[in-house]
């Protein structure tokens, strides 16, 4: 090793090589500590061997996915301009923009899931309010293996009791997410936690250390050993010794996250911060050496000054420390004390530990002792990156040549619509979200169960709404369709609400990148991200890579979620998927082609419906779907296919409807397809319905296919003229199923009745499948 | 007449009674830190929702310690009204200023749902408004309250009629299904024996639009307005 220091080099403080086994356990391998020689032109001390090997990690230096992301246009233009920010601002009018992000904490929930979880949601709020955002709403997206097993109980269990430790004491709305259980998250459980906050856009705050000779100071909790290289245990596999790597995992304090928060929107009201920045992977490393990186600065710190839990901690500790409810703040020189007394006035400690300097190092003091010297931008920029291998995985051509015909018709639909509505990957979230505060703050206006979220902005007629959406199973069987459908789906849940679709943020879940089949499925999701976000004018303004989600037994399903903002210009307009009144028609807006369009449009407009599109009525439609995974065990064929023309203009028709106030609800057919679909709307509006299909195929095709671009809506007969125009207008396709009313949900397919059931058992069923999972134990 | 809220650190559901009480009741309303002890000009006390002190120890525990309290306390000798809602309600039992304790919820996990609530008393400061046997629909958030009192505590309360609320189904009915926390004899809701302070489980300032989905909280902070005036 020592061979590769040029003669000549900078160094007078080491020379000694360090040992090979140590930075590999830190996380390095032999190519990146010569880059890190080459940089310093001398070989690093342990201290920075640790830093280097934390920031250069995939979980902070994105060195595998960055060269992918750049397909995302904003975060392209981000890198190779002012560079990145902790979250991505939406502009809702009126003066107010929207501080949007979800991030993942994977690994933490695998191994210690109430932690974890817990610590995923105060990370995530923190990147919000470090904007100046006041956080107004949260959600997740979650997934565990089958809930027969205890392991996989065990972790739902506190994952969720984690999110609700920590969601419900900072007083910030949990307001729905979503929740699924597939065996391939088995003992690899996701979680990943979204936060928007609401500012003024003159008051957003920047994570820039401006200002030579301004004073910085740590702000919020004692620094303890927790979570050191957590970001480093993030980026490798889980494996049999993964219950060791517990002490990785950071302990939540949500009282003095709420104290931070209310303490930080306060300080930087006084005008004296000129830049802030949260802690979070990586600790005071990453926020010295972003802040300076970012404002073409330097840093000087004497880590003795930082409070600590435990007196002997050494340098290297404190730099790598990932506890948590701290900030970094750049205060402008002498207002130290007016900044530092908002802090202490909700009881939280503001200690000067050093100041900007203009020489672009982080220079890392133990009192006296020079313990780092590094170059900010080596560190926050200059991770290296990689070309990843890519190759199409076996599994594909074996999944999607599956011959779907050899599978047999349910013997009894009814039986097969209850199966799937106990599915708990369809049933009621109830359990789970009645464990969140989702009201607090009073602006949640549509609570958990619909479609989407919807949260009114105070002081304005407009309200935000809210998804999160990702079929795992659908990216496994073709991860660019897969995605697309992701976000398409997403759209059409905000659609529902009444919300036009504003931004993204994303949450890429995935298994070993260096393995090329996995990082094929990055690459084919991301393509398909990137295009669909484009096409439906929701860009991603921020995001999150979670690699190596994976144990020795198998990889995770290419899990890349989706979180969707939109804006409702009128809150009195949403609408919510329940059937509100007996009578109401029921139709189901689809997007038939437009050649076809005209043809329906004259056809009995009470009759019997055909279903929207051929393809949805094969037995190939039924590819991914729910009833194949629930009912055969199979998670195989194509996903269903997507049209993005024909989806928007089946949204642009429904937002339309929506404005005119024509229906009385719409829901969106996803998992479980139709017949779920209707079953939801029934359930959530205590009220049965009667519908009459015509299809030419198998009815379990019919019932349960999950075709795209579909929307269930009801709505007074009399509207029916209107909504007609609408679609004509736009050449979606609109079809009369049946009629609003009675105790059952009753379905004809060609006059044969083939489902009957009454509403209050498929609700029984529907709303107390988890919660019987979880008492069975 | 002006109505004063506290505000604990932790406390999470002050600028909810805040816009309650500015934005529906329309009476004038402020903040008060829970270091301050001069609640003079104020006519009603609202001890808010939250997690004061993040509810270590036991809910309420610390903040009942809090410098504000004792000046709460004095301003209730005096005959200001106090109302506490949620963490408010467990503070005021906590400081001995309401009989009884609120436990954690019989589950063990917090519930955050629309309850339906039996008026029990349509006579105080608190509920006049209401009719008896009247049936509000309020939410509830908490994970610790499940009303607990001794058997003679119990019975002072009934017999003084001191018990405002109880957990009912849609029909009024007061049954165990309906109770969502355990509490004893489907307790939401109870005053003191001078009648001028009040506590409550359910969040009346949740529920004071059509927007939020009820207006019932309304009746509640309206009778305290009335009663005033």
């Amino acid at each position: 090793m020592a061979s590769v220091v040029e003669p000549g080099s900078r160094t007078v403080y080491n020379t000694v090589p360090i040992d090979p086994e140590v930075y590999r356990e830190m996380g390095l391998n032999d190519e990146e500590y010569r880059r890190v020689v080459e940089v310093l032109g001398r070989h690093p001390r342990y201290t920075e061997v640790g830093m280097y090997a934390v920031m250069w990690s995939e979980h902070c230096g994105y060195k595998f996915s960055r060269p992918i992301l750049k397909l995302f246009r904003k975060y392209k233009e981000a890198i190779e301009g002012s560079g990145l920010e902790n979250a991505g601002i939406i502009d809702i009018g009126d003066g107010y923009g929207i501080a949007m992000k979800m991030e993942s904490h994977n690994h933490p929930s695998a191994v210690e899931p109430f932690q974890g979880a817990a610590t995923g949601v105060g990370g995530i709020l923190r990147d919000i309010f470090t904007m100046g955002a006041r956080p107004i709403a949260s959600m997740n997206s979650l997934r565990f293996g089958s809930l027969d097993d205890a392991r996989n109980r065990y972790l739902f269990e506190h994952v969720v009791g984690g999110i609700a430790f920590y969601g419900n004491c900072v007083g910030v709305p949990t307001v729905g997410g979503e929740v699924y259980f597939e065996d391939c998250y088995s003992g690899n459980p996701l979680l990943n936690a979204l936060s928007v906050g609401l500012l003024r856009h003159e008051d957003i705050a920047y994570a820039r250390a401006s200002g030579p000779g301004n004073p910085v100071m740590l702000v919020g909790s004692r620094t303890g050993r927790d979570g050191i290289h957590g970001a480093t245990f993030a980026s490798v596999e889980l494996g049999p010794d993964s219950e060791s790597r517990r002490p990785n995992v950071q302990i939540g304090d949500p009282f003095t996250e709420k104290c931070l928060i209310e303490a930080t929107l306060e300080a930087l009201k006084t005008g004296w911060i000129v830049g802030i920045q949260d802690m979070g992977a990586a600790g005071i490393t990453c926020s010295t050496c972003e802040t300076a990186a970012k404002a073409g600065t330097g840093m000087k710190i004497d880590v003795r000054k930082v409070p600590l839990r435990e007196a002997s901690m050494t340098p290297y500790e404190i730099m790598l420390s990932e506890s948590q409810e701290r900030m970094l703040a750049i205060v402008q020189k002498g207002r130290e004390d007016e900044v530092a007394a908002v802090f202490k006035k909700w009881g939280l400690n503001a200690v000067i530990i050093g100041e900007v300097t203009d020489d672009g190092l982080v220079h890392v003091y133990d009192r006296d002792e020079l313990v780092a010297q590094i170059p900010a931008k080596s560190l926050a920029e200059e991770a290296p990156t990689y070309e990843l291998e890519t190759e199409e995985p076996e599994y594909l051509a074996r999944v999607r040549n599956y011959d779907l015909s050899s599978i047999p018709e349910p013997s009894d639909y009814n039986e097969a619509l209850l199966k799937l509505l106990a599915s708990p990957s369809i049933a009621s979230k109830e359990w789970v979200y009645e464990q969140y505060d989702h009201m607090v703050q009073t602006n949640t206006v549509v609570l958990p169960g619909s479609d989407a979220a919807v949260i009114r902005i105070r002081g304005t007629k407009k309200a935000i709404a809210l998804t999160t959406d990702c079929n795992g199973r659908y990216c496994y069987l073709d991860p660019y369709l897969g995605a697309k459908i992701a976000v398409a789906e997403a759209a059409r849940n905000l659609a529902c609400c009444g919300a036009r679709p504003m931004g993204v943020t994303d949450c890429l879940n995935f298994g070993n990148p260096e393995k090329p089949e996995v990082f094929w499925q990055f690459k084919r999701c991301v393509e398909g991200l990137a295009e669909a976000c484009e096409f439906f004018g929701a860009p991603v303004v921020s995001g999150n890579v979670s690699f190596y989600n994976e144990t020795p037994e198998m990889a995770i399903y290419p899990t890349p979620v989706v979180g969707m903002l939109g804006l409702i210009d009128d809150v009195d307009k949403r609408c919510t998927s329940g059937f509100k009144r007996e009578g109401d028609v029921i139709a189901l807006i689809s997007g038939r082609r437009a050649d076809e369009a005209g043809q329906e449009a004259e056809g009995d407009k009470t009759g019997p419906a055909e279903l929207g599109e051929e393809s949805v009525c094969e037995i190939e439609s039924l590819g991914g779907s729910e009833y194949l995974n629930a009912i055969h065990g199979l998670a195989v064929g194509r996903p269903p296919l997507l049209d993005m023309e024909r989806e928007k203009r089946v949204q642009e028709a429904l937002l339309r409807a929506i404005d005119r106030r024509l229906l009385s609800s719409a829901h969106d057919c996803s998992d479980g397809g139709l017949a779920v679909a209707l079953a939801e709307g029934c359930i959530m509006g205590s009220v049965g319905a009667s519908i009459s299909l015509l299809a030419n195929c198998a009815p379990a095709a019919a019932l349960f296919s999950e075709g795209q671009s579909r929307i269930i809506v009801s709505l007074a007969a009399d509207n029916l003229g209107g909504l007609r125009e609408i679609v004509d207008d736009l050449q979606a396709e609109m079809t009369v199923l049946g009629r609003v009313g009675g105790d059952e949900l009753r379905i004809t397919i060609n006059d044969v009745p083939v489902v009957s059931v009454k509403v209050n058992e498929i609700e029984n069923v529907w709303r107390t499948a988890i919660a019987r999972k979880m008492e069975a134990k | 007449m002006k109505f004063g809220v506290i505000q604990f650190p932790g406390s999470n559901c002050d600028q909810d009674a805040y816009y309650a009480v500015r934005d529906v009741l329309n009476q004038p309303v402020s903040y008060v830190w829970h270091q301050d002890t001069d609640l003079a000009g104020y006519d009603c006390v609202i001890l808010p929702g939250g997690f004061s002190y993040g509810d270590y120890l036991r809910t309420g525990a610390i903040a009942r310690f809090s410098p504000v309290m004792s000046a709460v306390q004095e301003f209730a000798d005096r005959g200001g009204r106090v109302i506490g809602i949620c963490n408010g309600f467990q503070i005021l039992c906590e400081a001995h200023m309401l009989p009884g304790a609120l436990l954690p919820n019989r589950t063990l996990r917090f519930r955050c749902r629309y309850v339906n609530l039996r008026v029990e008393n349509d006579s105080s400061d608190f509920t006049h408004l209401c009719r008896r046997g009247q049936v509000l629909r309020i939410p509830i958030a908490h994970h610790g309250g499940c009303y607990y009192c001794e058997p003679e505590t119990l019975e002072r309360l009934e017999q003084c009629d001191r018990i405002l609320l109880r957990y009912c189904d849609e029909d009024g009915h007061v049954t165990e299904s309906a109770n969502p926390n355990g509490s004893l004899a489907n307790i939401a809701g109870i005053v003191n024996e001078e009648g001028n302070v009040a506590g409550m489980m359910p969040h009346p300032e949740r529920a004071v639009e059509e927007l939020l989905g009820s207006t019932d909280g309304i009746l509640i902070l309206k009778s305290i307005v009335e009663r005033l005036s």
